[in-house]
């Protein structure tokens, strides 16, 4: 039985254990000599339900998570028999075509008979792995049912049970933020652990020289792998130099004019408007920095006689810059909102013009704000990978000139890991390294940015 | 006020009074307000005009992709060909190709009879297959048939293959333009609505490529997306409201869910790669995995969402509630959910929006593999409308261009219909205290 029909079916058993503890908790309230129940029917049938399906999906979790490594050193038993001892690395490959078989991929090759054996044994055992987990499963459901109904008395606090038990579930909910935040630091740690045995963190962090392909042959001529960081985080600050180049200033003014000049109408209009920007998917911008901007640009270069890269730093990162002006302008905008209008009101008071306030007086008060603000749009920018990858290059160039390609750690990354690749090679764990480095930066710079704003809004509340 | 105040400096006989100071400046002070102003102005301007850039361009290349050029081609379903007894194998692309040679009798030489058969795509000959095994009667007789054009034809039927460049420049020669026209002059080549392209799945030829099985890839992951981060989003939003007590751990939950709002997609596409296909063993470019890597990244903003939309409930609901002696669970379940209920959708759809816009993670989980199957299980593989987008955009030939753009504007009107829903929730629900 599959696992999720096995899930449905504990489901519908939960259902029906809540009509069942209801009728009881009813037929029990109506007797004449009953004492008053505690809680109301339902919260009986609730409870009744809880118990007929927690503990068995939990029972469905836990056996699929144990079941598949079990099983599959079951089935290579008889495959580490025969071979003798065997790497892990041999060992993991040889569970890989196994599993292949299981799934049905045969690739037209010719199929070791051992292996194939092993496969047929795995699927047996798994047929009857399933079969007792049915079997397992929804009889702990029955009986949990079974006892818990039978149990049901006026004076059994089902309400207060039931709640703790949702309660439970709400905290459980809410720390799966911390666990998502775990994974992905142990994930990224882990393999870049595994990268820096291979390749020595100075060499990553200071290393002049970026060119991943490994030689697959010994006497293969040169691709011997570098990893040297340097030319790929100049990229991708490069890239994202000429995205905030555009997009502070008029990401900036727009919010200054929003929030100072433009009447409730304009604003109700325009606002949702640039916020258009900012909902467009970035692979869409991607295509338009590659199929529209980039030639315009690298046609403006033939005109002026300057040699452009078709893809050019710039292309990607103007088209970047268009896309996080709507970031900028929004945060600035609360920001400046949050300025109070006594402040305002003592500059005009004074003589000064609007500009004159806005400049001397509302953005030096909001200025750790809209640095909070930029600091985020920095962030962002950094970790952007769809216009970098389909706009910018892959080759790691080490220069200031944003009409050369140059190539940026989420371009490394995609580029990396995409497509076959065993993945133990330094090849594939230098992307986890980049990615590493990726989530630090961008943490450390919104945990810089979250405590600006923080203050700054303290200042005025 | 200004005569008195100038008489009083000729009598004082000093040179400038402070406001005769400020006046001497005050136009330069206006024009720079004026031009400030400007900048603000000019500055949301061109904003949008990036927009209607944007989409400007987008719309100019892709509208073109909803027709599709067919040639009416007369068939003669030989039954020296059609093998009643194997169907399945017979040379259907024989029979379009002498449906090809008998509209044109003065092509004479192999070579262009070979250039000529080009001009069908090859799908025809798999039209007639399927209409050959669904009806089996028509084997003898002669019917006129539509069939999809070669891309290249297409293009060039569309206009974007101009013919006054030379004819070394383009794909289409000059004899098969001669062709093209001829079709033409006989109504035999005409553009018709597309409906390939939202029935079929991916494909190399770009007249038989089409986005159903993309949309059907996205459809899957965002239901698995929302089926999971709707119910843990508001259970954690609404422990965090109502039941969190104010300690660290609670503060370091909070933490956590502002910097993971924050962190790049494609981090998250790294965590799926290593823990769901590499430590769990899920298959490899599955909705159910893309589902699961959307889900980690859009908690944060259904959960932010849906305490902004708790927040909002006024305290005293709450304790008149409490105060006729609900529960503190029957409080929140009874009352502050359901007024708080249309903030969360608003929040979840925005949330389902950037899931569904989303491409960099999913490229991560090999959703990025071609496959021609529409999608019918969670794990089946699958790709989603962006990364389509993303494969097509590589794709050399000229006639994938416009198949792109099509494909965004399909995307984008599902965002924008997505954002109106949530719009229109926002202001028919939405209650303010």
């Amino acid at each position: 039985m599959p696992p999720m029909l096995l899930i449905l079916l504990v489901l519908a058993l939960s259902a029906a254990a809540y009509w069942q503890g209801r009728r009881r908790a009813f037929a029990l309230a109506l007797r004449p000599s009953a004492a008053k129940m505690h809680s109301r029917p339902g919260y009986y049938g609730m409870l009744t339900a809880l118990w007929c399906a927690l503990p068995s999906l939990m029972i469905v979790v836990l056996w699929q998570l144990a079941a598949e490594p079990l099983l599959t050193s079951f089935a290579m038993k008889s495959v580490t028999a025969v071979k003798g001892d065997l790497s892990p690395d041999q060992l993991n490959l040889l569970i890989n075509d196994m599993r292949n078989l299981v799934a049905g991929n045969t690739f037209g090759s010719e199929v070791d008979p051992l292996l194939q054996a092993a496969a047929d044994q795995y699927i047996g055992l798994l047929r009857i792995s399933n079969i007792a987990l049915a079997v397992v499963a929804l009889t702990t459901a029955l009986i949990a049912a079974y006892l818990v109904q039978a149990r049901i008395r006026p004076t059994l606090r089902a309400r207060n049970l039931v709640e703790n038990v949702i309660e439970v579930i709400l905290t459980l909910c809410s720390t799966f933020a911390v666990f998502i935040t775990i994974g992905i630091v142990l994930s990224v740690l882990f393999e870049s652990i595994r990268f820096f045995q291979q390749v020595p963190f100075s060499d990553f962090l200071f290393g002049l020289k970026w060119s991943p392909q490994m030689a697959m042959r010994a006497d293969q001529v040169g691709s011997s792998g570098s990893f040297g960081a340097v030319p790929v985080l100049a990229g991708t600050f490069l890239i994202s130099g000429i995205a905030m180049a555009i997009a502070v200033p008029f990401g900036l003014m727009s919010a200054i004019y929003l929030s100072e000049y433009a009447g409730p109408k304009f604003r109700t209009i325009v606002k949702p408007l640039l916020e258009i920007l900012a909902g467009v998917p970035t692979v869409v911008y991607g295509f338009f920095a590659a199929l529209v901007v980039a030639p315009l640009i690298r046609d403006l270069g033939v005109r002026t006689g300057l040699s452009v890269s078709s893809e050019s730093a710039l292309a990607a990162g103007l088209v970047m810059g268009i896309m996080i002006i709507p970031f900028v302008s929004s945060l600035s905008d609360d920001v400046i909102n949050a300025v109070p209008q006594s402040m305002r009101d003592g500059s005009y008071g004074l003589g000064a013009t609007k500009s004159e306030t806005i400049k001397y007086v509302i953005i030096p008060a909001a200025l750790p704000g809209i640095v909070g603000s930029i600091l985020l749009a920095v962030s962002r920018a950094i970790g952007e990978t769809m216009i970098v990858v389909m706009a910018a290059g892959l080759a790691a160039n080490l220069t200031a000139n944003p009409l050369q390609a140059v190539t940026t750690v989420t371009v490394q990354i995609v580029t990396l890991l995409v497509g076959d690749q065993e993945f133990d090679s330094p090849k594939t764990l230098a992307a986890f390294a980049l990615g590493l480095l990726l989530f630090v930066v961008t943490l450390a710079l919104n945990v810089i940015a979250l405590y600006v704003v923080r203050k700054y809004r303290e200042e005025y509340e | 006020m200004r005569a008195a105040c100038y008489e009083e400096t000729t009598m004082n006989e000093k040179p400038l009074s402070t406001m005769d100071r400020v006046n001497v400046g005050l136009a330069k002070r206006y024009r720079k307000e004026r031009r400030f102003r400007l900048f603000g102005l000019a500055a949301i301007v061109s904003s949008l005009m990036f927009l209607v850039l944007l989409l400007g361009s987008i719309g100019a290349k892709g509208w073109t992709a909803f027709q599709q050029t067919q040639i009416l081609l007369d068939v003669h379903f030989d039954p020296v060909v059609l093998d009643v007894g194997n169907l399945a194998n017979a040379n259907y692309p024989s029979l379009v190709r002498e449906a090809v040679y008998q509209q044109f009798p003065q092509v004479g030489s192999r070579e262009d009879k070979r250039l000529l058969a080009k001009i069908v795509s090859n799908a025809a000959a798999f039209k007639l297959q399927e209409m050959v095994m669904s009806k089996p009667e028509l084997i003898g007789t002669s019917k006129p048939i539509w069939v999809l054009a070669d891309d290249e034809v297409d293009m060039f039927v569309k206009g974007h293959i101009p013919r006054d460049v030379p004819e070394s420049e383009r794909r289409v020669s000059d004899k098969m333009i001669g062709w093209i026209d001829q079709l033409a002059a006989t109504g035999r080549i005409e553009k018709k609505f597309n409906t390939t392209f939202f029935t079929a799945g991916d494909s190399r030829e770009p007249e038989q490529a089409g986005i159903r099985g993309a949309a059907m890839g996205s459809m899957f992951t965002l239901m698995v997306t929302l089926v999971l981060s709707f119910p843990i989003g508001v259970a954690a939003a609404v422990y965090l409201e109502e039941f969190a007590p104010r300690n660290r751990w609670t503060d370091l939950v909070e933490v956590n869910i502002n910097n993971l709002a924050a962190i790049p997609s494609i981090v998250f596409g790294l965590l799926g790669l290593a823990v769901f296909l590499n430590f769990m063993n899920l298959p490899r470019s599955a909705s159910l995995v893309g589902g699961l890597v959307l889900t980690l990244m859009t908690l944060p903003t259904i959960i932010i969402a849906s305490r902004a939309s708790l927040k909002s409930v006024p305290p005293s609901i709450r304790e008149a509630a409490l105060g006729v002696g609900a529960s503190k669970m029957q409080a929140i379940s009874h009352h502050i959910l359901p007024l708080a209920m249309p903030g969360m959708m608003t929040g979840t759809i925005i949330g389902m929006a950037r899931a569904l816009g989303e491409t960099a993670p999913l490229l991560m989980i090999g959703m990025v593999a071609f496959i021609v199957d529409v999608p019918q299980s969670f794990s089946d593989p699958a790709t989603v409308l962006p990364v389509q987008i993303y494969l097509w955009a590589d794709s050399p030939e000229r006639a994938f261009v416009e198949r792109t753009s099509a494909a965004i504007m399909v995307l984008l009107f599902v965002l924008l219909l997505m954002n109106a829903s949530a719009v229109f929730l926002r202001n028919k629900f939405e209650r303010r205290w």
